[in-house]
């Protein structure tokens, strides 16, 4: 792929470039789905392409094709050349970029088993006994389950000399039981919702998640929930499970923290952020345990966004966001980390597809482990509200007021779970929630969860981002308003 | 609005013939490698999209690509194998990937054969004008947009993009079914510090986008948001505009699908045929209609139908795919997504029956209330009864004696859209709308009473 690329960076050089990338991608996917016993969707697809990005005249300019002919890549360097001499016509000064090396690399994400390697009539088996095990609980009235498989090769160049080649492989999968009674619909789904738990690794995650075990109990909470009482409207103790605090950091603290949205460049779709760039280093974001990174490192774990190298061809950095509560860093890359006076990108523009431009995307946006078990968060709490696996979610577009609301709930009294509640929600202004957090489960219940549903851009991207969270506790929060006056 | 042609350089959509040589290969492909039945779908497009934010371009993209995705059935087996390589060896091992993925899988016994040769009403959306638009044609209006924002000591932000795009379908029992159209989308947010608001238009034809106009009519309502009052929560009229209405609306069609209804996930289970909605509620799902795009035919091949889904408030019909067809002894309707897939069908080409009345006239008779700009980050709380939370964004006017008294400050909202189209007491006339969460609809703007807003944001 190193030809076609050198033809890119050739071609838009000769054009004028005064910086180009150039990124070939391969991408293939499986996915499985099964409905009440029988098989959904099964199919297979992949896609390869360039992608160029250039600047000249201090503007960018990118266009992508997928004829991977020395002409064809030619023509797409020189369109995407034209494309920014456009640019040019309306911009406000010229773009600046924080320094970087050039690096020659390449890297592959560590699995154990390729998903791709394993006969599909075994994948298929195991999704088709989880169905038929939900289905043996009376009420279930649907169920569903699902695999997907995503292996991502990328061969990046740029005219400061980088060659980085990276492999990714990606995995997920759940299941889902459904029941309708009377005038109410109810839904249970294991690892998480919304397709379950994905992770940078290879079929050794689906078969960690022993599917087949969780399967009669998802199904029999989905029909116990309507005979559960309605979570009440009221104001007091929260303790939220692993995957829905994941996806609280990530609206929470992994959207407003994009530099790009701080610096009003998403200000027209995915919003802008309440986190000015006065507020660094001084806003008391959340609590004193509270710690989060951005951390892109394979230390941290095989999350969503874990790599190498950003596909700005910087490496994969930590980066503290809050620490001890203090609102440390944002994501930037080489572009907006200039305009803030940075020296250097952290590491954070992703992209989805060789037809799709780089922009700054959360890595493993997580919350630090504290210390403890879930069981002695229940047993230190008086009176409150547990609340597991997301159902709906919403956040304004400045990132301050969310309401988030989850598939099940329990009513803690007297440090015990004593009674499921239903239709469970909460809300509240984001730092408000933060600085109300008073314990932290510990680091043996701390998950990277996935969330491969992240959508930004126009045109629209979908990316993958990783959240390690662990069980945790909020004082004084709202709950219930969800169904107030339903 | 004005546009140069320079179509050599943007690139050009492959002929008919092109299409058909592709379809045949893959077809005796299908037929050389054991397939039963063999179905092709092409998609190809052409793409640019110019963005904008801080008063410049910031980012600009063009993309051409093309998919082909294979569908096999062996023994009542069925699977799909998608690829964007055309040679004749990557095609072949699409359709070997796709019978590879068939086999693996037990039979089902409700698969049904592939449709024959069908019939298809002529569209035509297809705007050479359009297809030629240029990045500096686009810079141009961008720049004429970002001046009417420095002239008003304001922010803008926004996309303008203009594409063309073509689907061809055919199967090994002689089914064939090609379209080709264009789009063009405008989109600007002014920033007037702290406030903000946004105008946006989509077209399958760019000279029905004035850039210029969406600049000054966002710019002006900026300049309305600012000095934002902070309201109780609590149960307000509101006068939703045609881009509210969109977004809120747009969450309710899923379950208009007869699949949804036999999963029993859909809210008009129990409800079909009673009167669920206020009577003055009609709604039809229509790719005919001049406002609307999009193909004649659906996933499956067969021709789209006009389908009168509400009529006086009361759900009458739901759209089927063959399979929910055959179960619930129905015609397909023409609302099937592409094969294999769990959802069956759904309407996308909604129009609702308008009304006679018009956002300034909803104002000028609105005692006290909300006028809502648009709505963001919809997501569902209660599926059956269709609650739907989400949060009002760029400008939200508290309404009084006739007038805009002031902006408020954004609310979220946990609303039932079932009472939603119970309580509407007067629709201007319906028009093609585009916002950001739900795809295009013919809709009229709305006012709506006992709108149920539950917390105020920050600003």
């Amino acid at each position: 792929m190193w030809d076609l690329t050198a033809v890119a960076l050739e071609t838009a050089k000769l054009r004028g470039a005064k910086y180009t990338d150039a990124r070939v991608m391969h991408l293939r996917q499986r996915d499985l789905t099964t409905k009440n016993g029988q098989v959904g969707t099964l199919a297979e697809s992949e896609s390869i392409g360039i992608g160029v990005r250039v600047l000249v005249s201090g503007a960018w300019g990118f266009a992508s094709t997928d004829q991977l002919t020395r002409e064809g890549v030619a023509r797409c360097a020189a369109k995407a050349v034209a494309i920014a001499k456009a640019s040019a016509l309306a911009k406000r000064g010229d773009v600046k970029m924080a320094d970087e090396a050039a690096f020659i690399d390449s890297w592959q994400a560590p699995l154990e088993k390729d998903p791709f390697e394993i006969p599909l009539a075994a994948q298929l088996d195991l999704l088709l006994k989880a169905d038929a095990a939900m289905r043996t609980v009376k009420g279930v009235t649907l169920t569903e389950t699902d695999m997907q498989f995503r292996r991502i090769d990328s061969w990046f160049a740029s005219s400061i000399g980088s060659e980085i080649h990276q492999r990714k492989l990606i995995s997920g999968g759940g299941i889902a039981a459904t029941s309708f009674r009377e005038s109410e619909i109810q839904k249970r789904s294991y690892p998480n919702s919304f397709g379950g738990q994905y992770a940078l690794a290879g079929y050794e995650l689906i078969e960690s998640l022993d599917l087949l075990r969780h399967a009669p109990r998802v199904a029999e909470q989905s029909v116990a929930l309507h005979s559960a009482p309605q979570c009440p409207e009221t104001t007091g103790t929260l303790l939220l499970d692993g995957s829905q605090l994941g996806l609280q950091i990530h609206e929470s603290v992994g959207h407003p923290i994009e530099l790009d949205r701080v610096l009003g460049q998403e200000a027209n779709f995915a919003g802008t952020s309440f986190l000015t760039l006065g507020k660094l280093n001084t806003l008391k974001y959340g609590s004193e345990i509270v710690n989060v990174v951005a951390d892109a490192r394979l230390a941290h774990g095989p999350g969503l966004g874990t790599f190498a190298y950003d596909d700005e061809g910087v490496p994969a950095q930590c980066t503290d966001i809050i620490k001890d509560g203090r609102f440390r860093g944002y994501l930037s890359n080489r572009e907006t980390a200039k305009l803030i006076g940075l020296s250097r990108s952290s590491g954070t523009m992703r992209t989805e597809s060789w037809n799709r431009l780089p922009i700054i995307r959360m890595t493993n946006i997580s919350l630090k482990p504290g210390s403890g078990t879930p069981g002695e968060l229940v047993e230190s709490t008086d009176d409150g509200i547990w609340m597991e696996t997301n159902r709906s979610w919403s956040i304004d577009d400045r990132r301050y007021q969310f309401q988030f609301s989850t598939e099940i709930g329990w009513e803690i009294k007297g440090g015990k779970k004593v009674r499921m509640l239903k239709n469970p929600s909460y809300s509240g202004i984001t730092t408000e929630f933060w600085n109300s957090c008073d314990a932290i489960c510990g680091k043996e219940y701390w998950t990277l969860w996935g969330t491969p549903n992240c959508g930004k851009g126009q045109p629209m991207q979908t990316m993958g981002t990783g959240h390690g969270a662990a069980p945790a506790r909020f004082r004084n929060i709202k709950m219930g308003t969800a169904f107030s006056g339903h | 609005m004005a546009t140069n042609n320079r179509k050599a350089e943007l690139g050009s959509l492959r002929s008919p013939r092109d299409l058909k040589k592709i379809i045949d290969l893959v077809l005796r492909l299908g037929r050389k490698a054991g397939a039963e039945e063999t179905e092709v779908q092409l998609d190809e497009t052409i793409d640019a999209l110019t963005r904008f934010a801080n008063n410049a371009i910031h980012q600009n993209v063009a993309e051409h690509g093309v998919t082909v995705s294979v569908r096999t059935v062996v023994n009542r087996r069925t699977a799909r194998a998608t690829t964007n390589r055309l040679d004749e060896d990557s095609l072949r091992h699409a359709v070997e990937s796709s019978l590879r993925l068939a086999h693996s899988q037990p039979q089902n016994r409700e698969l049904l054969a592939m449709p024959g040769k069908q019939r298809y009403r002529t569209v035509n959306r297809f705007s050479a004008e359009t297809a030629a638009v240029s990045p500096e044609t686009r810079a141009r209006a961008v720049k004429q947009a970002c001046e009417v924002a420095i002239r008003s000591g304001q922010v803008a932000a926004g996309i303008f993009s203009a594409g063309q795009s073509q689907l061809a379908l055919g199967n090994s029992r002689g089914l064939l079914a090609t379209h080709r159209q264009t789009h063009a989308e405008f989109s600007i947010t002014m920033q007037d510090h702290p406030a903000a608001s946004w105008a946006k238009a989509n077209s399958g034809d760019v000279a029905k986008i004035e850039p210029l106009a969406l600049a000054r009519r966002a710019s002006e309502k900026a300049k309305m948001a600012k000095d934002a009052q902070e309201l109780s929560p609590g149960k307000y009229t509101v006068i939703l505009e045609p881009a509210a209405v969109l977004d809120l609306v747009g969450f309710l069609f899923y379950d208009f699908a007869a699949t949804a209804l036999e999963d029993q996930r859909s809210c008009l289970n129990q409800r079909m045929g009673k009167q669920l909605f206020g009577k003055n509620i009609a709604i039809v799902d229509d790719v005919y209609h001049p406002l609307q795009l999009g193909a004649p035919f659906d996933g499956e091949g067969m021709a789209r139908e006009r389908v009168r889904l509400v009529e006086s408030g009361v759900p009458k019909n739901l759209v089927y795919s063959r399979s929910s067809a055959k179960k619930a002894s129905k015609k397909p309707t023409g609302h099937g997504f592409a094969l294999p897939n769990e959802y069956g069908e759904a309407p996308m080409n909604l129009v609702f029956g308008g009304g006679d009345s018009s956002v300034e006239r909803m104002i000028a008779g609105t005692d006290r209330g909300l006028l809502v700009t648009r709505v963001w980050y919809i997501r569902e709380v209660d599926p059956y009864e269709k609650v739907m939370t989400g949060m009002t964004r760029d400008g939200l006017f508290l309404v009084e004696n006739g007038k805009v008294k002031t902006a408020v400050r954004n609310f979220r909202f946990n609303q039932s859209l079932i009472e939603l189209l119970q309580n509407v007491q007067e629709m201007g006339a319906a028009v093609r709308t585009t916002a950001e969460e739900a795809f295009e609809m013919v809709v009229p703007a709305m006012k709506v009473t006992g709108f149920h807003f539950t917390e105020p944001t920050k600003f």
